[in-house]
């Protein structure tokens, strides 16, 4: 019985997507694409979710791993903070950003007057509002696959002699590869995504701050094919990314299983 | 156990049928506004209202874009009531407005600035010095246009740090004191935490607001009557209070 809502599950999924399929005016999609603006479009977006992808991962593993190897109510309490950009509508997470970092806000009033920098309106604001959105995604992935394997390998490595940022590289690290890769893709997605927090926090300036999402918008306003075409470019770079990357992730998270059978073996 | 649920069902459809059945006068009336009527429009809505009872005006807000796109995918609606005459005309052209449109009402730009005008912007030439932060809305929409508009006239050539989608974006980063200066319709001022800046050039870029029965009316006479209050001495009025000029 579980095909019927599996189907209408998928349907629901898929057919929006039909529609805009069906609505696609495919003889002036290479023009439409090609612009100028839609061309700007597309690599400020590549290069911004790239950049908070990477923000993601450098400043995530750690978030995680210190989240999953502690316990207690502060830890707990953290733990549901971090979630809170899944839970925030992403406009609510760009005002918050303004008032942070903005020229008005403690932290960006500080940057302004001892450094001269102002955040706002500038590509960086579009990578740390995607960071700030996408985060969670990585961390909620990482812990799970962090609190699921445990931490035996982490003592036996201790037990052995090894120091913390050693057993961190060649123990923890290794073990959590398949769940960062996915996790790694999903922020990426979601960073590609990016729109309310983007408008709000960043701007809509054409190569500085209008990624792909904001230039859709934009052109929806005028020309409701070259924002289908271009809705429809995002779709497809979303489907690429997932298509290439998430395979990997999900082979490795099996070998990663065979693996842990054969040491289990070998110790049996 | 089931039966007793249609049972319950049934008496509920018939209570329901008999609510409709009752309210057979009433009449909806669809109108699809310009987001910058919002305040001029909710007054001629109960104005309306009172002088036709029975009849229940529904204020469709937007931006004049997006009402266009509405309209052409079948939404419901009577009047049209656009922010310039360029998203009219794409209604007319897709036939779906009955008769000519007409315009009843002016807006010009103003220059929004945070309060007490810190940086002691006077001119719309002002805007174009380098360490000011402006923003302006997109050539896309209404005040978009208007603004490269007054450029061209003024023979100023602004470097925004931002091009918003709509004039409340602007207004927003203004009020945020996060923008030095922001370009925005003067009726759009009106109670917010902002002072304005009028300038000479705003004249070169009238924005003309025309407003049209549509050809999906429900009830085209009422739809009529909608369009004459709001031309008439009663629309002036409210739309004067707003901030808005007279054709």
């Amino acid at each position: 019985m579980l095909w019927i809502p599996a189907s209408i599950a998928l349907a629901l999924v898929v057919l929006p997507v039909v529609g805009l399929l069906v609505r696609t005016d495919f003889a002036r999609l290479p023009e439409l694409l090609t612009s100028t603006a839609s061309l700007n479009a597309l690599r400020l977006s590549l290069v911004t979710a790239v950049l908070s992808t990477v923000a993601c991962v450098l400043l995530g593993v750690p978030l995680a791993v210190v989240l999953a190897r502690t316990s207690g109510p502060v830890v707990r309490l953290l733990r549901a903070v971090v979630l809170l950009p899944l839970v925030l509508p992403p406009v609510v997470g760009g005002l918050a950003l303004l008032f942070l970092l903005g020229r008005n806000g403690f932290l960006g009033y500080l940057l302004d007057v001892t450094a001269g920098v102002r955040i706002p309106f500038t590509t960086t604001a579009v990578v740390i509002a995607q960071t700030f959105v996408a985060m969670p995604f990585l961390v909620v992935s990482l812990e799970g696959a962090l609190r699921n394997s445990g931490d035996r390998y982490e003592q036996v490595a201790a037990t052995l002699g090894a120091r913390p940022w050693l057993v961190f590289r060649r123990v923890t690290l290794p073990l959590l590869l398949p769940a960062l890769g996915s996790g790694a893709v999903l922020s990426f997605a979601r960073a590609l995504g990016e729109f309310g927090a983007t408008i709000t926090f960043a701007g809509s300036l054409e190569g500085v701050t209008r990624t792909l999402p904001l230039e859709v918008y934009n052109q929806a306003e005028a020309d409701i094919d070259s924002a289908v075409a271009l809705a429809l470019l995002l779709v497809v770079v979303a489907i690429l990314v997932i298509a290439v990357a998430r395979p990997r992730a999900l082979e490795g998270a099996v070998g990663e299983r065979t693996g842990k059978r054969r040491t289990g073996g070998a110790r049996a | 156990m089931r039966s007793r649920l249609a049972v319950l069902l049934a008496a509920v459809l018939a209570a329901s049928a008999c609510g409709a059945a009752q309210e057979g006068q009433g009449t909806t009336l669809n109108v699809f506004a310009a987001a910058s009527l919002t305040e001029s429009f909710g007054a001629l809505e109960k104005r309306f209202e009172a002088d036709n009872p029975g009849v229940d005006v529904k204020l469709n807000l937007a931006g004049s874009s997006k009402l266009v796109q509405q309209i052409q995918e079948g939404a419901p609606a009577d009047v049209f009531a656009s922010a310039d005459e360029k998203n009219m005309d794409k209604v007319v052209d897709s036939g779906d407005v009955e008769g000519e449109p007409a315009v009843f009402a002016t807006n010009t730009l103003t220059i929004a600035v945070p309060k007490g005008n810190p940086r002691g912007i006077t001119s719309f030439a002002d805007l174009a010095k380098d360490d000011l932060t402006v923003i302006v809305c997109a050539p896309q929409v209404p005040c978009g246009s208007a603004t490269e508009k007054v450029e061209r006239a003024a023979g100023v050539s602004l470097s925004p740090a931002s091009e918003e989608q709509d004039v409340k974006a602007v207004l927003t980063k203004v009020e945020a004191g996060e923008a030095d200066a922001g370009l925005v319709y003067v009726t759009d001022v009106n109670g917010r935490n902002v002072d304005h800046v009028d300038f000479a050039e705003a004249d070169q870029a009238v924005n003309r607001y025309p407003i049209a029965v549509l050809t999906g009316a429900g009830d085209s006479d009422l739809a009529t009557r909608f369009r004459e209050l709001v031309l008439g001495e009663t629309g002036k009025q409210e739309l004067g209070k707003a901030g808005f000029g007279s054709p």
